[in-house]
Formats: C-alpha cells, sequence, structure tokens
C-alpha cells in the first residue's frame, strides 16, 4: 500500500518552519495600524516548532482518486518501447481522433523531461498502457455533458497496463492519472508502482470562470488553461464572454457588437473561427464550454453596437446621455434577445447557456419616465426586482425554444422569477453563513446548485490561501440527503477587473487545483498536509508541462519554469 | 477576505467613467514619461521619426564607449519595435532624418556605476534632431530610456517625436529592487529579464539577496561545498561564477549596480549545510538536539571563514557597497550553547545577547572595511542602541512607524535606505501601486543635513511566495510607482489620480517591450502581452 516516488523523497524534506513571526519578514498580519513607534515586539523566546512534512503516500495524485492501491513494486516504461494503444476488446479503434490525440498528448507529458539512457526493454518493463472503452457508445464524437460517464479503473501491472472506462470522457481522466503516477527513478528513469485505481468524481459540474470583457484574453491564454484544467479534471469552461467594458465575441448575426463594443475590433474579438477551436480544443480535453451572456445589468458595452437595446437614463426631465441595463419594456428588446440566443444555441455546442442575471443597478429604471409607465400598466408598481423579473421570465422563455437549458446567478432565484425545473442556480453572494443558508434555500426549492461563493480566486491573500479554497466544501449546509444530492458541484471564479494574460494563470494555479480536488475526491479528504505534499509536487508537475503555476511556499522544482 | 463584497463594480457610474478614462488611454496619442522627469516641456509640435532614416550619434570626445554602443543598439529596437528591415514599410511617405546625438561631459565608460555616479542629463528634441547632454555615460542611458518613451507611433504606425525640452536628475541616489534567489530559485533569464525591466523604470540598484535559510545556490570558488550541499541542487539551482559575471555585466550596461547579500548570523541554515562548525549547535537538556542556529560567533573559525568568503565575495562583485544582513537572529539557540554561554561571561556580555551580536556584527564590518566596502545593515543591529561606531548604512525594513525609525537613524548620522513601504511580494488589490506611490520617504522632522542621510529606498521581493513563474507580474508594474518616488520631484508627482493615466500608458510600453506587468485595472493595451 505504501509508496513513496524516490526521485522526490529527497528533495521534498521540508521543513517548514510554522508561520512564527519570526520566521517571515514580517508579522503575518501585516495590519499598519496595529503597530506604533516602539511597539516592536522580541521574538518569541522559544523553542522553534520545526515540523517536518513527509510525503504522501499517494505521492503527487491530484485530484486525489478516489480508491487507489499502491505497492513499491517498481517498473519502468522505456520512451523507445512504450506506447499507450486501444485494447482489442475496446470498443473504439483508430478512427477516435478524440483518444488518439490524448494518447500523444500524455506520452509527451510522460517522457517531456527524458534524461535517462535508452535501454533494451526488460522484463521488468511495462510496454504498453492499453485501453479499454467498454461501452459500445464510447461517445467519441460527442460533447461531453453534465451527465458524461467519467468513471474510470486504472491497474498497471504486467504484463499491461489497463485503463478501463465506460466512455472516452471516463479514459481522458484514467490517461491524466496515469500519467500522474509515472515518476523518475534515481537514474533518471521513467519508472510507475504498482498500483490499482477505481475513481469517478464526487460532482459533476467542476468548473472554472474566465472573464474576457474586463480584459481580453488571447486565444493562446484560454488554450492553455484548458490544458491546466484537464490536468485538474476540470470539466466546465464557463466563459463569462462580455460584460460592461468590452463585447469581444463576434456574433454573425449582430457584427456591430463587437464591432463598436470590444476593445478593438480586429486585435480584441474571438471570432466565429476562434470559438469553434476553443470548443473543440475544450471537447477534446472533455471540458463543456459554457458561455454566458449576461443580462439585463452589465451590458453597457452591447450598447455600443445596438441601438436602443439599453434604457437612457434620465436625470430630472431629459435623458442624461448615460445608459442603464438593458430596456425591458420594449419589444425590439426581444426581439433581439430572440435571434441573438438563437445564434448562441447553434454557436455552443453545451446544452446550457448561463443567462447571468446578477447585479442589476435600478437606479436609470427609476429615472426613466417610460419605465414607469409601463410599470403602472402592468401593474408593477414601484417593485424594480418585478420588472427584472419580468425581463428575465421573457428571457427565459425565448432562451427554452432555443432548446437549451440555464444557468443564472442566484439574484434570479431570490427575486422569485418562475424557473424551469433543471434550472441551475449559480450561488456566489455572501459570507460562509450567508451562502450556505442560500444553498439551503435553493435547494429545498427543488433547483440544482452551483457553488462559486469560497472560491473567488481573483482575491488573493498573503500566504497559503489554497488552505482556505481547500476547506469549503459544497455540501456544508443545512439539509436533507435529497438536498445534498442538489448540489452538482461548483466553480473557481477568475473575475478579470485586475487580471490579463500577464498574471492569470499563475493566479490561477495551484490555487484552482485546491477547488479541483474539493470537487472530484471523496469528501473525506481533507488532510491539509497530506494535501500540501501532493499539490507541491502536482505543481511541479503544472510547471514542467509548461503552465507557470506558483509556488504554494518556500521550495523548489527540479524543472523550474522557463517561460520568462 | 471571504466577507469582502465580490465583484467590484458596486458603483456603475465610478466605474464606467474609470473604463473610459482608460478606452482612451488605449489610443496612445499622447505619452508621457515615466519616472516623471524633474522639469519636462512637451509642445504639440511634432516631429516623424523614420527607423529607415535615423541614427544615434555623438559628439567627438565620446567616440569609443562600449556602454553607449551597447544602448544604442537595444534602444533603437526599443525605440522601433515593430521594425524589422530595410523592407518594412512603415512610414515611407515622408521620410526624414532624424538623429540623436548624445554628449558626455565626462567620457569614461569603462567603469562600474557607482554610488556618486551623477545621472543627470538633458534632453532636447527639436526638428530633425535630439541632442541629449550627460554628465556620465550612466546619465546618458536614463536620458536614452527617456527618449524611447517620447516616440510614439500613430494609427498607421509611423513613429513621431514631439518638441520637447527635458532636464532630469534623480531625487535619490539609491534606488533598489531586492530579489531573493535563496526561497526560491530563480532561472538567470528571470534575473536578467528583472534588469532589463529596471532600467526601464530607472532603477538602478540591484540588491541580490542570493542565499538565505532555505538554499545557498552562490557557488563560491573558495568553498563549493556551499551550494553542493546547501544549494536545492548543486547542478541545476547554482549561480556558476560565470552566471555571476553574467548578471553583473548585463546589469553595468544597464546603469544599475549590483550590491550582494550575504546575510549574518542569522538567515544562514542552508550554510550550515556545507560547511561543518559554523552554524552554533543547539542544545536541550544539556546534550546538542542536532538542530543548529545562528552562525557561532563564539569561534575564531567563524571569523576566519567570513573573511575568506567576504575576500572572495567582494572580489567577484566589484560594488562598493555589501549588504551584511544582521536581522532576524534568534537567540533561543546561543542561549542553550554552554560554549556560548562561557564566552558571554569572558566577554562580560552578561546575558545581553544583543551584545554578542553587536559584537559579532562589528567583526563583520571590520572584516568588510579591510576590504574597503561600505556596508549596509539591516535596521536590527541598529535597534540594539549598543554603540555603533562602524555603521554607515541602515536599511530600514520593519513595519510601523518606519518614519520614526528613519529620523531616529538619520539622527545618530548614518545613511538610511528605506524598504519597509515597499515590500512588493505581498500581492495585490490590497498593496496595488497606489499604496507604493503614496510613500513619503523624508516626511519626518529633521534637517535639511539628516533628510540628505536617507539616500534612497528599495523595492524587496521575497520569495516565500514567488518564483519565476509570478515573478514579473508580481514585480510590475508595482515596482514602477515606487521608482517614480525614488526617482522624480514628490511635488510634482503628489497625485494619484494625475499618475494613474501615465502609469497605464507606461505600462503597456512595458508588455510592448515583452515584460510581464500586470494591469492596474479594467482596460486593454494596444498590444497585449503574447505569452502565457
Amino acid at each position: 500500500m505504501m509508496m513513496m516516488a524516490v526521485a522526490w523523497k529527497k528533495t521534498f524534506i521540508l521543513l517548514q518552519v510554522a508561520l512564527l513571526c519570526q520566521g517571515l519578514r514580517y508579522n503575518d498580519l501585516y495590519d499598519d495600524d496595529l503597530y506604533s513607534e516602539g511597539m516592536y515586539t522580541e521574538p518569541a523566546e522559544e523553542e522553534e516548532t520545526v515540523t517536518v512534512r513527509g510525503d504522501s503516500e499517494y505521492g503527487s495524485l491530484w485530484p486525489l482518486p478516489l480508491k487507489v492501491q499502491m505497492s513499491k513494486v517498481p517498473f519502468r516504461l522505456s520512451s523507445t518501447g512504450f506506447s499507450i494503444v486501444d485494447a482489442k476488446e475496446s470498443s473504439v479503434g483508430a478512427s477516435c481522433s478524440l483518444l488518439q490525440n490524448a494518447y500523444r498528448r500524455y506520452y509527451g507529458y510522460v517522457f517531456a523531461n527524458i534524461r535517462g539512457r535508452r535501454h533494451e526493454p526488460r522484463s521488468s518493463d511495462i510496454p504498453e498502457l492499453q485501453v479499454v472503452i467498454t461501452s459500445p457508445d464510447s461517445e467519441c464524437d460527442g460533447y461531453p455533458s453534465v451527465t458524461s460517464d467519467e468513471s474510470y479503473e486504472l491497474s498497471v501491472g504486467q504484463p499491461y497496463a489497463v485503463l478501463k472506462a465506460p466512455t472516452v470522457w471516463g479514459a481522458l481522466r484514467g490517461l491524466e492519472t496515469f500519467s500522474q503516477l509515472v515518476y523518475d527513478d534515481e537514474y533518471g528513469a521513467k519508472s510507475v508502482n504498482q498500483t490499482m485505481v477505481s475513481d469517478s468524481p464526487r460532482f459533476a459540474h467542476r468548473g472554472v470562470l474566465l472573464d474576457t470583457s474586463r480584459h481580453f484574453l488571447s486565444i493562446k491564454v484560454i488554450l492553455a488553461n484548458l490544458e491546466a484544467m484537464a490536468m485538474n479534471k476540470f470539466n466546465v469552461f464557463h466563459w463569462h464572454i462580455v460584460d460592461d467594458p468590452s463585447f469581444p465575441y463576434l456574433s454573425r448575426t449582430f457584427p456591430q457588437l463587437s464591432q463598436q463594443g470590444a476593445y478593438h475590433p480586429y486585435t480584441h474579438v474571438y471570432t466565429p473561427a476562434d470559438v469553434k477551436m476553443i470548443i473543440e480544443f475544450a471537447r477534446l480535453r472533455g471540458i463543456r464550454v459554457i458561455p454566458e451572456f449576461d443580462t439585463p445589468g452589465h451590458t453597457q458595452s452591447w450598447g455600443k453596437g445596438q441601438k436602443d437595446l439599453l434604457t437612457p437614463c434620465y436625470s430630472g426631465e431629459s435623458p442624461s446621455g448615460t445608459f442603464g441595463p438593458v430596456n425591458p419594456i420594449l419589444n425590439s428588446t426581444y426581439e433581439f434577445m430572440s435571434q441573438f440566443f438563437k445564434e448562441i444555441s447553434s454557436v455552443f455546442s453545451d446544452a446550457y447557456v448561463h443567462l447571468g442575471g446578477d447585479e442589476v443597478d435600478f437606479s436609470c429604471w427609476k429615472s426613466n419616465p417610460d419605465i414607469t409607465k409601463f410599470m403602472d400598466q402592468h401593474g408593477l408598481g414601484r417593485d424594480y426586482s418585478k420588472l427584472e423579473s419580468f425581463y428575465i421570465q421573457r428571457l427565459l422563455d425565448i432562451v427554452t425554444t432555443t432548446k437549451k437549458g440555464y444557468i443564472i446567478w442566484q439574484e434570479v432565484f431570490d427575486n422569485g422569477v418562475k424557473l424551469k425545473a433543471d434550472t441551475l442556480i449559480h450561488v456566489w453572494k455572501g459570507n460562509q453563513q450567508q451562502y450556505q443558508a442560500e444553498m439551503t434555500r435553493v435547494t429545498s426549492s427543488g433547483y440544482q446548485a452551483l457553488l462559486s461563493t469560497p472560491w473567488y480566486l481573483n482575491r488573493i491573500a498573503y500566504g497559503q490561501d489554497w488552505q482556505a479554497i481547500y476547506k469549503a466544501d459544497p455540501q456544508d449546509f443545512h439539509g436533507t440527503d435529497e438536498q445534498k444530492k442538489l448540489v452538482i458541484g461548483g466553480e473557481a471564479c477568475m473575475w478579470g477587473e485586475f487580471v490579463d494574460a500577464t498574471n492569470l494563470t499563475p493566479r490561477l494555479w495551484p490555487r484552482a487545483s485546491a477547488v479541483a480536488e474539493r470537487l472530484w475526491s471523496a469528501k473525506e479528504v481533507t488532510d491539509v498536509n497530506d494535501a500540501y505534499s501532493r499539490l507541491a509536487k502536482h505543481r511541479c508537475r503544472m510547471v514542467e508541462r509548461g503552465i507557470p503555476a506558483e509556488p504554494l511556499f518556500t521550495s523548489f522544482c527540479p524543472h523550474e519554469y522557463k517561460g520568462v | 477576505m471571504l466577507n469582502v463584497r465580490v465583484r467590484p463594480y458596486s458603483n456603475p457610474e465610478v466605474s464606467f467613467f474609470l473604463f473610459i478614462i482608460i478606452s482612451q488611454l488605449g489610443l496612445h496619442t499622447v505619452t508621457g514619461v515615466w519616472p516623471l522627469p524633474q522639469s519636462l516641456t512637451i509642445s504639440m509640435e511634432r516631429y516623424s521619426v523614420n527607423p529607415k532614416d535615423f541614427n544615434f550619434g555623438r559628439n567627438s570626445s565620446t567616440q569609443i564607449c562600449s556602454v553607449l554602443d551597447a544602448a544604442f543598439k537595444r534602444y533603437f529596437s526599443l525605440i522601433f519595435p515593430d521594425y524589422i528591415s530595410e523592407n518594412d514599410g512603415l512610414s515611407s511617405h515622408d521620410a526624414k532624418p532624424f538623429s540623436l546625438v548624445v554628449s558626455l561631459d565626462h567620457d569614461d565608460c569603462e567603469g562600474y556605476p557607482n554610488e556618486n555616479s551623477s545621472e543627470r542629463y538633458t534632453l532636447i528634441v527639436s526638428a530633425g534632431k535630439a541632442f541629449l547632454n550627460a554628465e556620465t555615460v550612466w546619465g546618458a542611458l536614463r536620458g536614452l530610456e527617456t527618449f524611447s518613451q517620447l516616440v510614439y507611433q500613430d494609427y498607421v504606425g509611423a513613429f513621431f517625436v514631439n518638441k520637447t525640452e527635458i532636464e532630469d536628475f534623480p531625487r535619490f541616489q539609491f534606488r533598489g529592487l531586492l530579489l531573493d534567489t535563496s526561497r526560491h530559485y530563480l532561472p538567470l533569464n528571470s534575473i536578467l529579464k528583472t534588469l532589463d525591466a529596471m532600467a526601464y523604470s530607472k532603477f538602478n540598484v540591484f540588491h541580490w539577496h542570493i542565499v538565505d535559510d532555505p538554499s545557498f545556490p552562490y557557488q563560491s570558488r573558495t568553498f563549493p561545498g556551499l551550494s553542493d550541499k546547501g544549494a536545492f541542487h548543486p547542478m541545476t539551482h547554482v549561480y556558476t561564477q560565470a552566471d555571476v559575471r553574467r548578471v553583473i555585466s548585463h546589469a553595468r550596461l544597464r546603469g544599475i549596480r549590483v550590491i550582494p547579500e550575504f546575510d549574518s548570523p542569522g538567515h544562514t541554515q542552508s550554510w550550515g549545510k556545507g560547511q561543518p562548525d559554523l552554524l552554533t549547535p543547539c542544545f536541550r537538556g544539556g546534550i546538542p538536539s542536532g538542530i543548529f542556529g545562528p552562525i557561532n560567533p563564539a569561534l575564531d573559525s567563524s571569523y576566519k571563514f567570513m573573511t575568506r568568503l567576504f575576500k572572495e565575495v567582494t572580489s567577484v562583485f566589484p560594488d562598493s557597497y555589501i549588504h551584511l544582513g544582521g536581522d532576524e537572529v534568534n537567540f533561543t539557540c546561543w542561549k542553550s550553547n554552554p560554549y556560548v554561554q562561557g564566552f558571554m561571561q569572558k566577554m562580560g556580555f552578561g546575558s545581553d545577547y544583543k551584545k554578542l551580536e553587536s559584537y559579532y556584527m562589528e567583526n563583520m564590518v571590520n572584516i568588510t572595511l579591510a576590504l574597503n566596502k561600505t556596508s549596509i545593515v539591516w535596521q536590527d543591529l541598529f535597534d540594539f542602541h549598543e554603540p555603533h561606531r562602524c555603521l554607515s548604512v541602515v536599511a530600514v525594513w520593519k513595519d510601523g512607524c518606519y518614519l520614526c525609525e528613519v529620523r531616529r537613524v538619520t539622527k545618530a548620522g548614518h545613511r538610511v535606505i528605506l524598504a519597509s513601504p515597499w515590500y512588493l511580494d505581498k500581492p495585490g488589490p490590497t498593496h496595488n501601486w497606489a499604496r507604493y506611490y503614496t510613500v513619503w520617504p523624508l516626511a519626518f522632522k529633521g534637517q535639511k543635513e539628516q533628510k540628505k542621510l536617507v539616500i534612497g529606498g528599495e523595492v524587496c521581493m521575497w520569495g516565500e511566495y514567488v518564483d519565476a513563474a509570478n515573478l514579473s507580474p508580481r514585480l510590475w508594474p508595482r515596482a514602477s510607482a515606487a521608482a517614480e518616488r525614488l526617482w522624480s520631484d514628490e511635488k510634482q508627482t503628489y497625485s494619484v489620480e494625475k499618475a494613474l493615466p501615465r502609469l497605464q500608458d507606461f505600462r503597456c510600453k512595458l508588455l510592448r517591450r515583452g515584460v510581464q506587468a500586470e494591469p492596474l485595472f479594467v482596460g486593454h493595451c494596444r498590444q497585449e502581452y503574447h505569452g502565457i
């Protein structure tokens, strides 16, 4: 059962000086106001507590699989002899380009840093990883969905290593796990210990949100982060593609939206070809792409290319020249939305679209006399949340006709809008107590819930903040077992106010990895020390694969980041 | 952090207002200079500058100067980032020649920048010609940087520069940036790239915190065991002598001094691995516990070792300053050691271990004095209130009322380098650029002469949570905010609001030059960062 990757043993005897103030160069709290002249305190007069952090018995596996049995029996992989192949009994063959592509990718990861000499195959070698898709429908040419089966079984031993999965989606996860089992022995040869893994995710929806409106993110950055997501078994890319500051989505139906609303109409847009490429790149890694077109608020950039879409704000009797949320009282608004979402439903293949609905500011609606009149006519009084509901209701009807399911931010639920039974409510607000109460409310109403509140990774703090991220659990709230089952997962969010290509990737990784394990691994996997050991190695692995993932703490990687 | 409001968009008017400002910044029609020159007059009259017909000239006495040659080569590409070859079609329609003529009062180009180097320059841009005059080549480098920031491109890609007059000199002589290569090893390339970016912000000191507790990457030719045993890896995670020379020469060409820090007697765990008997054995219950503390101050062999090491270090690093550290010494281990206790009795220190550390540091200062070097120490030593005959430069690093400390240290007649408010390893946006900008290093009560003792400041990038993966965006452009505080006139650069558009623009320039500088807020640059 016990196993330690030899290559790591020497290097990761990490003395973690418990975060005593004197161990660091400044006080942990660094609250300036706490100190005044002459208040510097002497270092505590006690033995320094030093804890030696050992290696995890699970090596560098991340996220931790459901069941792992490892032995100390090592086998070698030869870069010349080893291959990843379809097993004879597999339901797919060479025509499944998704798998062929994945075999090549993982071969590359495993043999990225060959330092050992090539050697003739020996009896202690594993010559092949055979991949078996067991279900008649491999889903090789399909798209992953919320119901996709990502389970797999991996058996590493002689004569072959075997990976069995019902569908290609499980096979992708299993390939990642296999690649994480491989290590360099003391001579630099690629080795893997005899291991049995049986694995499936705890939650079906494990997402990362990227915001491409506040700052434009190049295709290259998005693709690199999809790669990193696959390394962490994330399966949803929530693409917050447009918002107030810019509209980079190039719409075929309404090209003026990005022509006028993007930061630049050519260099700062996503063309249909870009979008298609991102969706396919994600599909090949078992990742769904869910676009968010947030309305009626967060739409300033929409107004530049679409006249009369936004509500004109009034200052006294006359329009002030500024605009508010989408204008909910005009038929033209709904005609526009019908056409727009018709396009979206065909461009984006996923069964879900995120409709936003958060943070609608009512002051502009309040100022507009036409809106006031409309509200009177429809008996809405002065309750602007009812007007918002009126808008959302019609929008949901429109999106329903496109045969898409929808996800909405929690405000829409809070405001009592009538929702389809399969609507996902995305919880993002409040402190721990508040979001847990919200999870209770959402699930007791019978809706499925997604959690993001504790995982706003754009918020950063000095120190090891991954631990708080790691400790949050989406099923920690008051509710019945039935309610808990309605939690289908969560998302790590990287809002873009202060983030672009220069700092996105190190800010996201490995902090998002903490979310990944929470969403994939069993609820009981909560040992922070064990996680530290595995995550430190996992972060070095990401670095070796070209992802500039930032360090957890003082340490080193055998292969440091070379990108800069 | 969990309770903080999440999406900082609570006030749409404000955010939209900012958004408009930033959108306009993207246009790049008029550029500023960062850090702001002491005196700057830019008129609306503009001249085209064509890469095909642009040349650097020099006056007759400035003919041979390798630092200038290298600078011309660098700055040509920085001024014309798109220019690839003679066949490049950009802005060929109204080609007029333009030359930038450099003249130096002292044409000594062979040395290293030092604590007295003048960085003063004047730059006059007129039709077809710019005159850059400086006392030294180091001043000329600052002027070239300024000129490169004055040139801008219009929408079709043609280059222009406006009629300009600049007189410039730094407010503080010492404008440093600390990198910590012990807590995480930084590949050579990361250091060189940082030096490039430092020159863009007119930093002039690279404070190399090269070794510390976690690792000893400096490969010593006198004591190779130090890095063999003390580096994270003896082959891949070390700085060879050639690496160090490369850093020093790369820095010199950019007018940057390299000051190494070999911090002792604390922060030396990694030293002990390759140098037996250097560290103090800690005792528990009358016997050695197997754990080691600071350098053993009671043994002659420690001073002999340090003398030999510093003899090497001072020959490798040409700067006249050396940083001796001396911070955060934990006395617990010394107290536990009977031999150290005996030494305390012998020396008449009683039970005051500050006296012991002062004794050790005084020895260190004397060692470096004998090697003709000026030593910098962290403030701890000063705070011991022992007599400091030999103290010369004190680096103030502790939080709290750091200006009170600056006042005390200067009152005692020592020179000061201020670091406390510029710990950049703390991440934004809580520690955003404005926080580092609104630092007033001389805002303490004191005579003019006392204030002159504040020779500058430095930004510190400690390495607990930083390595090559996140170093650059954590440094830039926040370090640039401190750079302006250290270079520019305080009255002219008092306002965060006025600085914002210039810094936004400068950040886009950094991106254009390949520096991974993070955004200040929502917005865009015409050319975004191309890496990941």
